[in-house]
């Protein structure tokens, strides 16, 4: 199979100069990007799959001796590329703020407790269905110092890997009908109302575990089409 | 639904998860060191300094490599393109520190062929996060002291005077070269190619 990778494919990803989102105003290129063929460099990628992983890395309740305070959850889901066909054995990285909003790195050091059985760090891999699954709490918002009174909606941040160098990508996962939506330049970023709600989970009753843990769906959908498309 | 999911920054608190380097109570799946034992060809160290559009370091910056061994062979070849017979695996990941420092010690690659069949000249290529990016950027690092970079397909499509921001400077150190990034800058701003 030949992965080709469009690239009006990208037309959904948000513009470098964003300028609400503060400091996207020093830091991206003023230069056009230059356009260029795609390449053997390009269209092979690092892949890595189960041995980047250790047993345990997607349970985010146990790395440590007691559990985390918050609400557990389940966030599970597929890795699809644009055809919607599975992306198997592809590792995907996760990392979060605690139920507080308080993520560990030593520059977070807004007013709110650590907990001291919360990492807030996973990996997993996708099966062969391109099936991945997180056991983990739910993460608080935070405020940041973009603008006054600024706070971001609570969201996973989400590393992918995919077929080749091109199908990188590196995302947040939000939660259905936060209030905070509306305010948070990241987020509306990304222009397309549509493609706004491929970054937010859903419910998922089915997968709740009673007595235990609520459940969350969230598909990634990542570059890569068939170069020879099936006819239907 | 259809469309892909669309890219969000890394932000500024990514280094606990993706680069934890022992720092935080955190497994490393990835390093700046791509050298395996058995590794083959000259070995080098990829190192500089990135700044912002002001010239102010860039601490939160994470950048990721992906090259071909020392015999031009990548661990996933396209079709028809050989296995390499090594360990070496030709992807590093490095996060900048507080004085927007990175480097990565590595192999030179060996030169792959281009879409046409032409060969191209040594090169990595390059991912690049950081807070303040709402979606990555590519870039590549080619060798200052490799005359085919005069015949790569790539560069010859970079204006020339942006060229030289493609080009790692060898230094007097044996095996070190310089490659800073500026993702915003005059003269100076790093190419990134929209690919
Ligand atoms: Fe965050």
């Amino acid at each position: 199979m030949t992965l080709v990778y469009p690239k009006e494919s990208m037309i959904v990803h948000p513009a470098h100069l964003s300028p609400e989102y503060r400091s996207t105003v020093k830091r991206s290129p003023k230069k056009p990007l230059i356009i260029v063929k795609h390449t053997m460099s390009e269209l092979t990628g690092p892949v890595y799959g189960n041995e980047a992983v250790n047993a345990g890395d997607e349970d985010l309740t146990k790395q440590h001796k007691g559990e985390p305070i918050g609400e557990r959850i389940i966030v599970h889901g597929r890795v699809l590329d644009e055809d919607m066909r599975p992306v198997p054995n592809t590792l995907v990285e996760l990392w979060q703020a605690n139920a507080c909003g308080r993520y560990i790195h030593v520059v977070d050091q807004h007013p709110a407790p650590l907990d001291p059985n919360f990492t807030g760090a996973g990996r997993a891999t996708t099966d062969k269905d391109g099936y991945y699954r997180f056991v983990t709490i739910k993460p608080g918002a935070y405020p940041w110092g973009n603008h006054p009174n600024a706070w971001r909606p609570a969201h996973i941040h989400f590393s992918l890997f995919g077929h080749s160098f091109l199908s990188r990508l590196v995302t947040q996962m939000y939660f259905p009908g936060d209030p905070l939506f509306p305010y948070d330049p990241i987020f509306n970023a990304v222009k397309d109302a549509n493609a706004r709600a491929r970054m937010i989970c859903s419910f998922d009753l089915e997968h709740t575990i009673p007595d235990w843990a609520l459940c969350y769906k969230f598909d990634f959908v990542l570059r890569g089409r068939n170069a020879t498309p099936m006819e239907h | 639904m259809s469309g892909i999911t669309p890219s969000q920054t890394v932000g500024p608190y990514f280094a606990y998860g993706l680069t934890p380097t022992k720092r935080y109570d955190w497994s490393d799946a990835f390093s700046n060191n791509l050298i395996t034992p058995d590794a083959v060809g000259e070995k080098i160290r990829v190192e500089g300094i990135v700044r912002d559009g002001d010239g102010a370091v860039i601490p939160d910056a994470m950048i990721e490599i992906w090259q071909a061994d020392g015999q031009g062979r990548y661990i996933t070849p396209v079709a028809g393109e050989a296995k390499p017979n090594t360990a070496f695996r030709g992807f590093g990941r490095c996060g900048t520190d507080q004085d927007g420092y990175y480097s990565f010690d590595t192999v030179k690659p060996g030169a792959v062929a281009g879409p046409d069949g032409k060969m191209q000249a040594p090169h990595i290529v390059v991912c690049y996060f950081s807070r303040g990016l709402l979606t990555h950027l590519f870039t590549r690092i080619y060798f200052s002291d490799e005359a085919s970079n005069a015949t790569d397909p790539t560069l010859a499509q970079v204006p020339e005077e942006r060229r030289f921001t493609l080009i790692a400077k060898k230094d007097n150190r044996p095996g070190v070269y310089t490659f800073n990034i500026r993702p915003q800058g005059d003269d100076d701003e790093t190419v990134f190619f929209d690919i």
